[in-house]
């Protein structure tokens, strides 16, 4: 897992890797330096472990440009590593520029995602109003573009936040532009659906479920959380207003798509459990080995309710807006939470829960 | 004395010899009359017998005389003295032959009588009469009961038919009260009538006949019944329901008289059924009405609202609005209760019924019509709170105000005055359960609650989509030295201003902590205060930067975590304050998003030293403007690779110009 904390020191722009053990509730920290400019977006390639990609701002004649690059940490900084952790001062290491994803239109990057399974050669960029596809050529020293797409409308559309579904052979790249989301075939590049005023206001992430084929959730400046079913764009199926303020991140949990977590501006953290449109919403079904032995039992089974909905945790550690939450990839009852202030807080999903799910 | 004693017994004894001789002339006497005695006798008897005899044989032609002048009770009376006779003798040829015609003759009187009996055209004193004779005449009683009842029943449904023909379209169509009078008078007395006749005439008949007249009356009652509804059906509009009520007292109390005589057929009850079932459906009207109503005077306000203004001519004001709103209610709703009394007026026939002392008024009035209608009220306003329109384009936030206001208003005095007037007009005499004053207390008070959310949630996001378009538009690295007040921070201060107003004319002014005296001349002096090291110099030595984070992380510890969105209370300042907080922590927000240049940086001092100059009056706790607004100032910095902040004392100057 890594964080970067965009604090602007005068010209230093810095990522930190943060490495937590588990067992001895340990924490250290190692630091990249990252001085081409401020990082706004940060993804790691899910295929190789020292590889990731950023976002970030350059300011050049007074204007703005947001530009993608790939990057490779230093072999001993990957994580997973197993080298006794470096105290506070150990000096800040470099990361090795593989390639740009630049785009000729010279257009602002919103965010670079990378294609969930596979070689890890593919990324898709979004730049103002353009999705780009791009194949890492040569272990990631070379990015071509394989392909692309624009939003064509009034006005100035930009898109703000992309996610690439890990279904469907990762051929779906979801995207969202003001108030609308939209999907698209990275074979053809062309629209799949769209979803129109998903949020009153801007939608500020995506994430698809990663046991359920076509669920993805949504979160906006409305305070909302909408879970949508892409064969049936018009209604949301569900939508959570656990937050005041907006929510700026909604995370499935990798292997228990029931969990939900969310940030939002309002300094909490929001673990729910979305139990009815998950993958298990009647929770384990009896095995059919163990009908015999259970027939008794079956009628009550049957008159249970199913498990509601409900939030499981609010999380309040933080004291300034949550911009960011992720579960861990190791553990899939451990997730971590970044706020404003630079406070990185990292919580366990409650054993009783735990217990109830794995039982 | 002795002399008078013996001529007495002289005088004795001469009466005694007498009495001898008058005795012996008397037996002589009736020896020789007694023979004449005798005949004299068997001339009598014979005399009777043979005027007997004579009457016997001229009974024929006298019945058929009879028959033929139509005097058939005389007819009846010779054939019944006959009767006996003849049947003792039939076996004699002559007397079988006297018999048999006379059987004729009077089987010929009997059908005449029936054929009187059928045509009917005369009144019932004569067909009672007609039935008497026949059953003198020995016919067999079932027969005449039905007879008697067929006959009955065809007046009965050219009754029927004639008011069936007032419900029909053709026009006009008599009004309730004169429809239930002329069934009143025509049906129903004729089935008195009819009972009463049969009662009489067939008492003897037992139970059989009773039941049979019972089941004919319930018949022929229930196609009354239904014509009767059907009628009342028809009655659906109109508030007033002194018409309504005075036909159905006629009606019911019409019928009391059948229901008596005629206990087994129900009528009674069954017209009370039907009283209560026209009852209930006019409490279903009023409610409707009443919601129309309720809706009708939304419309209003919502036009009220959206009129544009004449020139030199105030609109009307939202508290006149909410007066107007909250008194057209009130007399709606003393209307529907005062025309729905009617039902239980003392001289009203059905009024002490069960159902109308219990039910009706407990579940039927209080539960149903204003128990209903309240709640109906606070789901009206609640769905206002769920219009799709996020940008509240559907609802206008005044009339959120103004609902919000008026269902706060019913929490706290309104409801309870209502139920009170209720529970006087109706006096509840059974023990179903009713819903509490405070349940409803208490609904009322969520609703207001939602609607005043609701509101300031929408204000918020109109004033925070104003603040994100400002950040977000302005190319901030660019931006040349500032000097003047950014003009939509202005807008913002108005837009503040008139919702204060707007707020300030439905609701109370509301507790605000004291406040300092130098609170409006406060300058950047936090801002620079919390960073002890003076100015925000850049400084590449990772300590200093470190301490600065630090020292603010340490403040915000200290500081009360501002809660965005906590509940509001109702009053004007909690308002005002939600809405603050929600357009500030947006301009936060959106100023993390941006990088400023240095005059950028300056541009947001100056704005948020003007938005804390007029805001902080608007607010319950004014530390809170100042800690978002140096927040905003503070992000506003970090975001800045070249911080120079400007003068305060410069600072000052362009905001007061400005």
């Amino acid at each position: 897992m890594e964080d970067d904390a965009p604090v602007i020191y005068g010209l230093e722009f810095q990522i930190h890797i943060i490495d937590f053990d588990d067992e001895n509730n340990i924490i250290s920290k190692n630091v990249l330096l990252h001085q081409v400019g401020e990082i706004w977006h940060i993804s790691a390639s899910p295929a190789d472990r020292g590889v990731l990609a950023t976002c970030y701002n350059r300011t050049a004649d007074s204007k703005v440009l947001t530009c993608a690059a790939v990057w490779r940490m230093p072999a001993e900084l990957e994580p997973g590593g197993h080298e006794s952790p470096e105290d506070a001062a150990s000096p800040a290491h470099a990361l090795e520029l593989l390639c740009h994803l630049d785009h000729a239109a010279r257009g602002s990057t919103a965010c670079v995602v990378w294609e969930p399974a596979g070689p890890g050669g593919r990324v898709v960029s979004l730049a103002d109003n353009h999705v780009l596809l791009w194949d890492l050529q040569e272990s990631g020293s070379r990015a071509a573009l394989a392909s692309s797409a624009s939003l064509e409308g009034k006005g100035q559309l930009k898109f703000t936040t992309g996610r690439w579904s890990p279904h469907h052979n990762c051929t779906q790249v979801a995207t969202a532009n003001d108030t609308a989301v939209r999907g698209w075939d990275t074979r053809t590049m062309s629209q799949i659906y769209c979803i129109e005023n998903a949020h009153g206001q801007l939608v500020r992430d995506l994430d698809f479920n990663p046991n359920k084929q076509y669920y993805l959730a949504s979160c906006g400046d409305d305070c909302r959380v909408k879970f949508w079913d892409t064969r049936n764009v018009s209604e949301p199926v569900k939508t959570l207003e656990e937050h005041s303020h907006w929510v700026w991140s909604v995370r499935y949990n990798h292997s228990h798509d029931q969990l939900v977590l969310t940030g939002s501006s309002d300094s909490r953290v929001v673990l729910s459990n979305m139990v009815s449109i998950s993958s298990e919403p009647f929770g384990h079904l009896a095995d059919d080995d163990d009908l015999s032995d259970q027939e008794e039992r079956r009628p009550e089974e049957k008159s249970q309710e199913p498990p509601q909905d409900s939030v499981i945790a609010t999380y309040e550690e933080h004291e300034d807006s949550v911009y960011a939450v992720d579960w861990s990839s190791a553990d899939p009852w451990l997730f971590a939470s970044l706020s404003y202030d630079g406070r990185l807080v990292i919580n366990r999903v409650p054993r009783a829960l735990k217990y109830h799910i794995l039982l | 004395m002795k002399n008078d004693f013996r001529k007495m017994e002289d005088e004795m004894d001469r009466l005694a010899t007498n009495m001898a001789v008058i005795t012996e002339f008397s037996a002589r006497i009736s020896a020789t009359l007694q023979d004449r005695h005798e005949r004299i006798t068997k001339l009598a008897g014979v005399h009777a017998l043979l005027r007997k005899l004579q009457f016997l044989f001229e009974l024929p032609s006298r019945l058929t005389k009879c028959v033929e002048l139509g005097a058939y009770g005389q007819a009846v009376r010779y054939q019944g003295r006959a009767r006996a006779v003849l049947q003792q003798y039939q076996h004699l040829p002559s007397f079988r032959a006297i018999q048999d015609d006379c059987q004729v003759i009077t089987a010929r009187l009997a059908q005449q009588l029936r054929q009187r009996f059928r045509e009917g055209g005369s009144g019932a004193p004569e067909q009672a009469e007609c039935v008497e004779l026949l059953l003198a005449l020995g016919e067999p009683a079932e027969e005449l009961c039905e007879e008697f009842l067929a006959h009955a029943r065809g007046r009965l449904e050219e009754e029927l038919r004639s008011l069936e023909a007032e419900l029909g379209p053709s026009p006009p169509a008599p009004d309730v009260l004169e429809f239930t009078d002329h069934g009143g008078s025509g049906f129903v007395s004729g089935l008195c009538q009819v009972a009463a006749a049969y009662q009489e005439l067939f008492a003897a008949q037992g139970p059989a006949g009773a039941e049979k007249l019972a089941a004919f009356a319930r018949e022929l009652g229930s196609r009354y019944f239904a014509l009767v509804e059907r009628r009342l059906a028809q009655e659906q509009g109109g508030g007033d329901n002194s018409l309504l009520v005075r036909a159905l007292d006629r009606f019911h109390r019409r019928l009391r008289a059948p229901g008596a005589l005629l206990a087994a057929a129900g009528l009674a009850e069954a017209a009370t059924e039907i009283v209560e079932r026209v009852a209930r459906e006019r409490l279903g009207h009023h409610l409707q009405g009443l919601q129309a109503a309720f809706l009708g005077c939304l419309t209003d306000v919502r036009q009220a609202l959206a009129a544009p203004r004449m020139a030199g001519k105030e609109g009307p004001g939202l508290a006149e609005l909410l007066a107007n709103v909250a008194s057209s209610i009130l007399s709606h709703i003393k209307a529907s209760l005062a025309s729905v009394h009617l039902f239980t007026a003392k001289e009203v026939s059905f009024s002490n019924k069960p159902y109308f002392r219990g039910e009706f008024c407990s579940q039927g009035v209080r539960e149903g019509l204003i128990v209903g209608f309240i709640r109906s009220m606070c789901q009206t306003a609640q769905s206002f709170c769920d219009s799709p329109g996020e940008k509240g384009g559907a609802t206008p936030p005044a009339l959120l105000l103004l609902l919000s206001r008026l269902c706060l208003d019913y929490e706290t005095a309104t409801i309870s005055y209502i139920l009170t007037l209720t529970d006087e007009q109706f006096l509840v005499q059974d023990q179903s359960p009713v819903t509490p004053v405070s349940t409803l207390c208490a609904e009322a008070r969520e609703t207001a609650r939602r609607l005043l959310t609701h509101y300031v949630k929408v204000q918020g996001l109109v004033i925070s989509q104003m603040l994100r378009k400002s950040v977000e538009t302005r190319d901030w690295l660019s931006t040349l030295e500032p000097r003047n007040v950014r003009a939509v921070m202005k807008r913002v201060v108005e837009d503040t201003t008139a919702i204060d107003v707007q707020v300030g004319l439905l609701y109370e002014e509301g507790v605000r902590k004291a406040q300092s005296s130098d609170s409006s001349k406060r300058t950047f002096s936090v801002y620079s205060s919390s960073r002890q090291q003076g100015r925000y110099a850049p400084s590449y030595t990772p300590s200093a930067p470190m301490d600065t984070n630090l020292l603010s992380n340490i403040q915000k510890l200290f500081s009360e975590r501002i809660d965005v969105f906590s509940p509001v209370e109702f009053n004007k300042v909690s308002v005002l304050t939600g809405i603050i907080k929600i357009s500030l922590k947006t301009l936060l927000e959106c100023v993390r998003l941006r990088t400023f240049g240095r005059f950028g940086l300056q541009q947001v001092q100056v704005d948020c030293h003007f938005l804390q100059l007029y805001l902080w009056r608007f607010v319950a706790d004014e530390e809170l403007v100042h800690l978002l607004l140096d927040e905003v100032v503070a992000s506003a910095a970090l975001r800045c690779p070249d911080p120079v902040p400007m003068e305060p004392s410069v600072v000052e100057v362009i905001c007061e110009r400005g």
